[in-house]
């Protein structure tokens, strides 16, 4: 089957099978940044944003995104750029295989919360797992992300 | 997954039909379970244009439709002023934001999850289920009732009034099922008390419950005396994520600590 | 120090968030072959027959590999140095299979689903015999689970796999049993560390494809593509000059990438098809059919006397290494190597034990390597020890720990595998960390505990000693090239796995040639054009490969200013460079950029590069001290990690914020394995905790506050003074949380994980004696 997604602002059509999920639809047609960690919808490392929102892609069918804006980190390169230098501040990228789903989820949240207190941010960002940093760099990072008004 | 075909009917009957043409073909909410449960499937029927993805508020009632994202519930101010916010809470402990975008309630619910934390939540509020071909079932009765027929969830309607509630999930991390969670609420009328993960699928506590809503006076002797009769009454066994004696503890403890807080919040 | 010891930015961490491709799989060509295997649902079996017909007639399958396809050539998958430690008893595949997830054949087809039907057509029949599932009933058990005739050890290793060892070891020194005899105090205690698995969120991965030359150039997400081009060379009998071996960016490693994995069938496919092909494995294939941690048995004897001198340790240890070998001996030393020295003033010290086969999940390196097994057994014990002598754990560990320039016997005994080496420690501020860290973590206002009500704090803590790679056998080497414009190309070895030595080797050439980091191109990991490195394992990147990196630079800046001194016509020691122009005495003066675009295409032109390499004479360890406090929750158990205070003398601090993460992140890992992480299997044998819905990591929501820092600290054998930092983070957690829970609530846990469960019904038991 066919479907029409807008994605990164491009409307794309992509052929697809009705069983697919949009991780490989992605990735096979060359948005290889997003990617996959696990089996279980257990870990963030796919997660892409459906209408703006963070889903996980491993688990949403190509065919549910038709007609649907999705977005990956290569749509959001000067965002994904801000949140690189502030993440090399805080010594923060480690193996970086988390690092561009953890960017499309900052990117939303900071859209979406408010005046978010750390715990806020935390809980927000909670499916996105790091095995890397032990996640205080991270923190520090996205916190002093979310304050550049640059 | 490998599947046949995607079909988007155009209205219930349509859909009701597919569904019960084969037990290969299953209805598509968010598809989050459906990944992990279905290998291969005939026909994937959609849910998407039945106009099931709003929240509506009257009154006496919120209307949930069943295709509602958890996100959306979580976050609908209406919900979050219900009882405490319980039901919000009990949605802000399941998994991650990127799950809640795509899970539904009505999928959540259909699931019929014995880890989940919505139900206990639910139970202790007021709440019935509407099916496509059935009608109204009050959540209890759906809870209760292995062998119901096929059909499709179209609403989730919970009875706004003014109420306390708690709710607790205990969890080894928050990214992991329950090993227990527990629900307690508290209105004009008296105490419900509901707990789940036990590993058994949540259920009221009726005994308990029946016996504090006829005392004219609580003190922490009660409530103990309460906490007990709930762990006689439900069932507990072990699983992989806790031994029957561990969640009896702290069932008695969270069951008390909810009492004990519905009470406060009131005064 | 300009670069060294400064924030520098890392030098691939902006293109990875702008998610450029970079891994494994994201570098694979897209008509690859696809390879899925078909894994034992047995703990052990023999095959009997497989009937692959069927799958060989599907439209897109290449070809069904089963055992009868290879020749019967065993090897180790362990990534290791030559000649490893680890037995040769792994065959590509074999008439057996030893574990639920070992690998029965592998189809190749066009696409996955192509694989999957084929799968599903492929009949196998087992013979089903009976399983060992528990390390305390291998040895000597009527089941053998390795009689295959071909299967040795390349040097004594204690393998009897008649006997189910796969390795065995004794050592002492004193008369253990007069000692205890002597002492007033002694302990006897039963420890049990979990298998836990890595985790890392990239699943293994490898794809290969057949160049123009006729070579098999193969990108693996490995930590060791020296150690793997040599084993694919020797188990597939491929030239080794007809293999290249690249490693691209890798999403994590902890050890669990130190073996092969699918290499030997992509190898194999691509290299007799000519066509490309790839596998990547699925989580349920990284937990249940790559590598875990050793699960281990410690029997713990201490004994001191009524001054408080500890006189004796006695260490028995059972280790579970599965269904195969790998890592077995050298995981098992190392929990004495790496552990037993902290407390260095014994009169006497046994440490002994046997690896044994069980049908579970080969076990394998993990970041600590034993380390962390061993220190939670001694550091628990001590304290224990301390509770029945009435003295304070921290007093106790004052007197009687390592401290600078002070050595111990162990070292020259116990290496990895073989002999050790002799080492005073020149740098060990074991006494600064820990009186820093009952500063920052304010013992002495917690300890032993706090009632808070519900609640009750308390502290707890243990200090920990590693490594810097392996002295005699790991070597790693560098390349420096000069290019016009005056930038460098660093060619390393090294393996990057994310813990950031591309960065930190390029800080160091940077420090030594004057320049910054953005002047060095670092390019790592290509068995054809980076020179040899052992590969990222026993925390010797920044010591070994960052010595060689020193080394080369260091002969470069001499290059170049050689260079200066021909043209500026002077002599080398006259020639003053600032790092960006070379000024002679006469005044004359020439910028690096313009000489090096003089030597590249005006005049005397000619490719200045230089190649070094550096073998350590030892291991200098680095030392920590790990405090954790905790508030338990009386009633449920459940237990809120408030702060985790690490005080670490890794000697300098190369990059201060990425040695922090490193820290940080083994920490992390470490309270895993403290708390909850648990390798579980049913009893017959099948993996439980198969998936992230079974097997649970720390989340950000879990990890509240870390509190890191490091003390000054030199070491002159490491470049600039460093030691390594990689794996010491790990060690400490479980022992300092099975410390605070005491001191908490007076009940000590000996098993791990420690559970809430654990706590509570140990609790309730308490109050019911």
């Amino acid at each position: 089957m066919k479907v029409k997604i807008n994605v990164n602002q491009q409307i794309k059509v992509f052929e697809c099978e009705a069983g697919d999920f949009l991780l490989e639809t992605l990735r096979e047609n060359n948005y290889l940044s997003v990617r996959r960690g696990c089996d279980t919808t257990s870990c963030g490392v796919c997660t892409v944003l459906l209408d703006g929102k963070p889903v996980p892609s491993c688990s949403l069918l190509t065919v549910k995104a038709d007609g649907h804006e999705i977005t990956t980190v290569e749509g959001i390169q000067a965002e994904a750029e801000k949140l690189g230098k502030h993440f090399g501040d805080e010594g923060a990228d480690q193996c970086g295989y988390c690092n561009p789903s953890l960017a499309l989820t900052v990117y939303a949240m900071k859209s979406e919360l408010v005046n978010p207190t750390i715990d806020d941010i935390k809980e927000y960002l909670v499916g996105n797992l790091c095995r890397c940093t032990g996640y205080i760099a991270q923190e520090r990072a996205i916190l002093s992300y979310l304050g550049d008004k640059s | 997954m490998v599947a046949s075909e995607y079909l988007r009917p155009k209205d219930f009957e349509e859909a009701y039909n597919l569904m019960i043409e084969s037990k290969k073909n299953y209805l598509v909410a968010g598809g989050a379970w459906l990944k992990l449960s279905v290998k291969s499937a005939e026909k994937l029927i959609s849910l998407d244009g039945l106009d099931l993805d709003k929240i509506q508020v009257n009154t006496d009632y919120i209307e949930i439709g069943s295709m509602v994202t958890l996100r959306t519930v979580e976050i609908n101010n209406d919900i979050k002023n219900l009882y405490g916010g319980i039901l919000s809470n009990a949605i802000h402990k399941i998994m991650g934001i990127n799950i809640r975008n795509l899970a539904t309630l009505g999928g959540s619910v259909m699931g019929k999850f014995a880890f989940s934390d919505i139900f206990p939540a639910l139970l202790v509020l007021n709440t019935k289920l509407v099916f496509y071909k059935q009608g109204e079932i009050c959540l209890e009765d759906f809870l209760a009732n292995p062998k119901m027929a096929k059909d499709i969830l179209t609403k989730i309607i919970i009875k706004k009034e003014p109420g306390e509630g708690f709710f607790k999930k205990v969890a080894i991390t928050p990214l992991d099922f329950s090993v227990l969670n527990i629900a307690v609420s508290k209105n004009k009328e008296g105490f419900k008390i509901s707990v789940g993960s036990t590993p058994y699928i949540a259920k009221l506590a009726t005994n308990a419950m029946s016996y504090i809503n006829n005392l004219s006076k609580i003190t922490e002797t009660e409530i103990l005396k309460c906490s007990e009769m709930v762990v006689e009454e439900l069932k507990f066994s072990k699983n992989n994520r806790g031994s029957k004696e561990y969640r009896v503890e702290i069932a008695k403890v969270y069951v008390k600590r909810g009492l004990k807080k519905v009470i406060a919040n009131e005064s | 120090m300009k670069v060294v010891n400064t924030k520098v930015h890392s030098v691939d961490g902006l293109g990875i968030m702008k998610g450029r491709p970079a891994y494994t799989d994201d570098l694979a060509e897209k008509n690859s072959l696809i390879i899925k295997v078909m894994r034992s649902p047995h703990p052990y079996a023999r095959i009997i027959s497989i009937d692959d017909s069927e799958a060989k007639e599907l439209i897109g399958v290449e070809m069904v590999l089963t055992y009868k396809d290879f020749p019967r050539v065993p090897f180790t998958r362990a990534g290791q140095g030559y000649p490893e430690p680890s037995p040769y008893d792994k065959f590509v595949l074999d008439e057996y299979v030893r574990h639920v997830g070992d690998e029965v054949l592998a189809v190749v087809a066009i696409d996955a689903k192509t694989c999957e039907r084929a799968l599903a057509l492929i009949k196998v029949e087992y013979e089903v015999l009976e399983p060992i599932l528990d390390l305390e009933n291998a040895i000597d058990n009527k089941v053998i689970i390795h009689p295959e005739e071909e299967i040795h050890e390349k040097f004594p290793i204690g393998f009897e796999p008649k006997r189910n060892i796969a390795a065995s070891y004794h050592m002492h020194i004193g008369d253990v049993e007069k000692t205890l005899k002597e002492c007033d105090y002694v302990i006897n205690e039963t420890f049990y560390t979990q298998a836990q698995a890595h985790v890392m969120l990239e699943p293994h991965t490898v794809n290969a494809r057949m160049d123009y030359q006729e070579r098999l150039v193969i990108y693996s997400s490995t930590q060791t593509p020296y150690h793997m081009r040599r084993i694919i060379s020797q188990a597939l009998s491929i030239p080794i000059s007809k293999i290249r071996f690249i490693k691209p960016r890798v999403g994590g490693g902890f050890g669990g990438k130190q073996q092969i994995h699918g290499e030997m069938f992509v190898a194999y496919v691509t290299y007799t098809t000519g066509k490309p092909a790839k596998m990547v494995y699925t989580r349920k294939e990284v937990f249940e059919s790559t590598f875990s941690r050793h699960p281990m048995k410690m029997d713990v004897t201490l004994g001191a006397d009524k001054s408080g001198k500890l006189r004796a340790i006695d260490f028995h240890v059972l280790s579970d290494t599965g269904a195969y070998g790998e890592h077995a001996l050298t995981v098992f030393m190392v929990v004495g190597s790496k552990v037993l020295p902290l407390y260095n003033k014994v009169d006497s010290v046994k440490f002994h034990g046997d690896v044994v086969y069980t049908n579970h999940t080969p076990a394998g390196a993990f970041r600590g390597y034993g380390a962390v097994q061993g220190n939670f057994g001694l550091e628990s014990a001590i304290d224990m020890l301390c509770e029945k002598m009435g003295v304070d754990p921290i007093k106790f560990r004052q007197v009687n720990m390592i401290k600078e320039m002070e050595t111990s016997p162990i070292f020259s005994i116990m290496g990895e595998g073989t002999e050790g080496t002799a080492m005073d420690m020149e740098t060990c501020k074991l006494e600064e960390c820990v009186s820093r860290g009952m500063e920052l973590i304010d013992w002495k206002n917690k300890y032993p505990r706090v009632d808070l009500g519900d609640k009750v704090k308390s502290v707890g803590m243990a200090i920990a000693m590693q490594g810097s790679g392996i002295p005699f056998i790991d070597m790693g080497s560098a390349t420096i090239k000069l290019n016009d414009n005056g930038f460098y190309n660093l060619l390393i070895g090294a393996t990057d796995i994310g813990q950031g030595s591309d960065t930190v080797l390029a800080q160091i050439a940077a420090e030594v040639l004057m320049t910054t980091v953005d002047k060095v191109i670092v390019y790592s990991s290509d068995t054809d054009i980076t020179p040899f490195d052992c590969g990222a394992y026993a925390s010797s990147t920044t010591y070994i490969s960052g010595n060689a990196v020193l080394r080369a630079a260091t002969k470069m800046k001499e290059a170049i200013v050689d260079e200066a001194a021909r043209i500026l016509e002077s002599k080398p020691e006259e020639i003053n460079y600032d790092g960006i122009i070379f000024s002679s005495k006469s005044g004359k003066s020439i910028t690096l950029v313009d000489l090096s675009n003089e030597i590249t295409y005006n005049h005397m032109q000619k490719q200045l590069s230089v190649t070094s390499s550096y073998v350590g004479h030892k291991s200098p360890p680095p030392f920590m001290a790990g405090f954790v406090e905790i508030d338990i929750d009386k009633e449920t158990g459940e237990v809120d990690i408030v702060d985790y205070v690490s005080v670490v003398d890794c000697g300098t601090t190369i990059n201060p914020l990425l040695a922090e993460g490193q820290v940080n992140g083994a920490i992390v890992q470490g309270l895993g394995m403290a708390l909850y992480e648990d390798v579980k299997y049913t009893k017959t044998g099948k993996l439980i905790s198969n998936s992230l819905i079974n097997y649970k990591i720390p989340t950000r929501v879990d990890i509240k506050k870390l509190t890191t820092e490091f003390v000054d600290s030199y070491e002159k054998s490491g470049p600039f003074g460093a030691k390594s930092v990689g794996e010491i983070g790990i060690d400490t957690p479980p022992a300092a949380l099975a410390n605070a829970v005491y001191n908490a609530l007076g009940i000590r846990i000996k098993k791990l994980p420690i559970t809430p469960e654990k706590i509570l019904l140990a609790l309730k038991e308490k109050e019911n004696k």
